[in-house]
């Protein structure tokens, strides 16, 4: 198969000496965006978003070594529904949200349901960064530096029964602490699935933070999905539940518009969307467009998952 | 006095424009500004539209001349706003390649409505002189109700390309609402009657 690799880069030449350059020239600079957009120069986003640092390993076999997007854009262009429809509403409004104390339940099929506390499955996991492509069905991409463990881990603790075939998400549901739960624009709370080898495959992690910080409010504090073969919306953020089905479960896009997102949404620029083709995506930042890769480029990774399955139809 | 007010908003309807070009230039359009313009001047567009729209029945509850003087003037800046938009998505989305804008217009609805409200525009920007005016006479009014059709598909094209968020669309298909039911004779006479009195 042609799957096109991106150009190496060593990694000694993405410092983190200029990470930090790059948060404070956004500090003092102006990024974001109000929905009347136009007609106003844009407030200065100033807010300290995580700044936590946290231990982690670095060097994943699975890092992509493409230049990482800055910290700014990743935490100032947001698909986060729950706190706005636009993308430069969560940046403001996702501050409201109390991630502590935090807890995630885990139940159905599993012969160990309970409720866990952030701090002990941060306690019994090794965080390791992993540099991510991230492809959202908008047809926009970034390159995200996330910290986070393998959910693989989390799973086997909780030992799945044999009934166990697929994993449910759920993102919190506070109406009192995100403004956007009070519009009915989705069927909340926001929930999304997968098939359970696509949860242990080691790619899947739950992430905790971001360029080696605590994870900023509007990327999904403090717990979320990545998934990086998925579009973003796969990927759900504030995670509190996770239940192990036997049967698939429908996540909120699929029941919104369930021609548009379907329950596997693999990046697939052969498959298109109904109201545009996914054959390019812009990286944010970039002004030409680039191919979009089978997969999003993992497909060395996960491609064996979808042996013998028709994708356009499974899509 | 009154001499300025049409050069006034001339310069005032190319201020949305200027100001998005400015806060692209200062970086200020935030993360993937090609959308922001794509999004902007296509919300223009529909603006100036229904701005345009508006005239009619604003003289006819104010009995002043002014909105009508400006009507056309809004007319072409709408056509003006539909062709920079149209340049960013035929540059910015797809750098050119007609193979995929003509797959885009064929296969996605809200392409297909938002091309065809484009190329319906253009006979009446075409038409908008004072000597086609004249040359036209009566078919003259009758080709230029086209807008309103226009204006059907380009609140239309903007419903089918939001996610799932449609409080925007709403806001758009209500003022249009409104502006095709003050054109109702019954409505009509009665502005025009309260006019008078």
């Amino acid at each position: 198969m042609l799957i096109k690799k991106p150009q190496d880069i060593p990694s000694s030449e993405i410092t983190d000496e200029a990470v930090y350059q790059q948060r404070r020239k956004f500090m003092t600079s102006s990024i974001g965006l109000t929905a009347a957009a136009t007609l106003m120069p844009l407030q200065n986003s100033v807010a300290a978003y995580g700044g936590k640092p946290l231990n982690f390993k670095k060097n994943s076999q699975f890092d992509t070594s493409e230049d990482k997007t800055s910290f700014g854009k990743i935490t100032n262009y947001n698909n986060y529904y729950e706190f706005g429809t636009d993308k430069y509403s969560p940046a403001k409004n996702a501050q409201a949200l109390t991630t502590d104390p935090w807890s995630v339940t885990i139940d159905g099929e599993v012969e160990k349901p309970g409720i866990l506390h952030l701090e002990d499955i941060l306690k019994q996991h090794t965080l390791e960064e992993r540099i991510y492509r991230l492809r959202c069905v908008e047809r926009w991409s970034m390159v995200i530096p996330w910290i986070g463990f393998p959910l693989a881990d989390l799973i086997k603790k909780a030992r799945p029964t044999s009934k166990a075939k697929y994993v449910k998400f759920e993102t919190l549901n506070r109406p009192s602490e995100m403004n956007g739960l009070r519009r009915n624009v989705l069927d909340w709370p926001y929930v999304e699935g997968l098939r359970i080898d696509e949860a242990m495959n080691p790619l899947t992690i739950l992430a905790v933070g971001l360029y080696g910080e605590v994870m900023p409010k509007q990327n999904g504090a403090p717990i979320r999905l990545v998934v990086p073969w998925k579009y973003g919306y796969k990927s759900i953020k504030s995670v509190v539940k996770i239940s192990f089905t036997e049967k698939e479960p429908v996540s909120s896009w699929t029941k919104a518009a369930p021609n548009e997102y379907g329950f596997y949404s693999n990046v697939n620029p052969d498959v298109d969307h109904p109201r545009w083709s996914q054959r390019k995506e812009r990286r944010i930042g970039d002004f030409l467009k680039r191919d979009t890769l089978l997969f999003n480029g993992y497909a060395d990774q996960v491609a064996s998952l979808y042996t013998g399955m028709d994708l356009k139809k499974h899509y | 006095m009154s001499r300025l007010i049409k050069p006034a908003i001339f310069v005032l309807c190319l201020l949305p424009l200027f100001l998005l070009f400015r806060n692209f230039y200062l970086d200020q359009l935030g993360a993937n500004p090609f959308e922001v313009l794509t999004r902007s001047t296509g919300e223009w567009t529909l603006r100036f539209l229904l701005l345009t729209l508006a005239m009619t029945p604003l003289r006819n509850i104010t009995g002043s001349a002014w909105p009508i003087r400006l009507r056309r003037m809004l007319g072409l800046y709408t056509f003006f706003y539909v062709c920079v938009h149209l340049l960013t998505y035929i540059w910015l989305d797809h750098f050119f390649d007609w193979n995929e804008i003509v797959t885009d217009i064929v296969k996605r609805p809200y392409i297909t409505l938002g091309m065809l409200a484009f190329v319906l525009l253009i006979p009446l920007a075409i038409t908008s002189t004072k000597k086609m005016i004249r040359r036209l006479g009566k078919n003259w009014k009758s080709l230029h109700k086209l807008v309103y059709l226009i204006a059907v598909l380009g609140v239309v094209h903007f419903w089918l390309l939001v996610k799932a968020d449609v409080k925007e669309p709403i806001i758009y298909s209500l003022i249009l609402l409104t502006l095709f039911l003050v054109r109702l004779k019954p409505v009509q006479q009665r502005i025009l009657s309260l006019n008078t009195r």
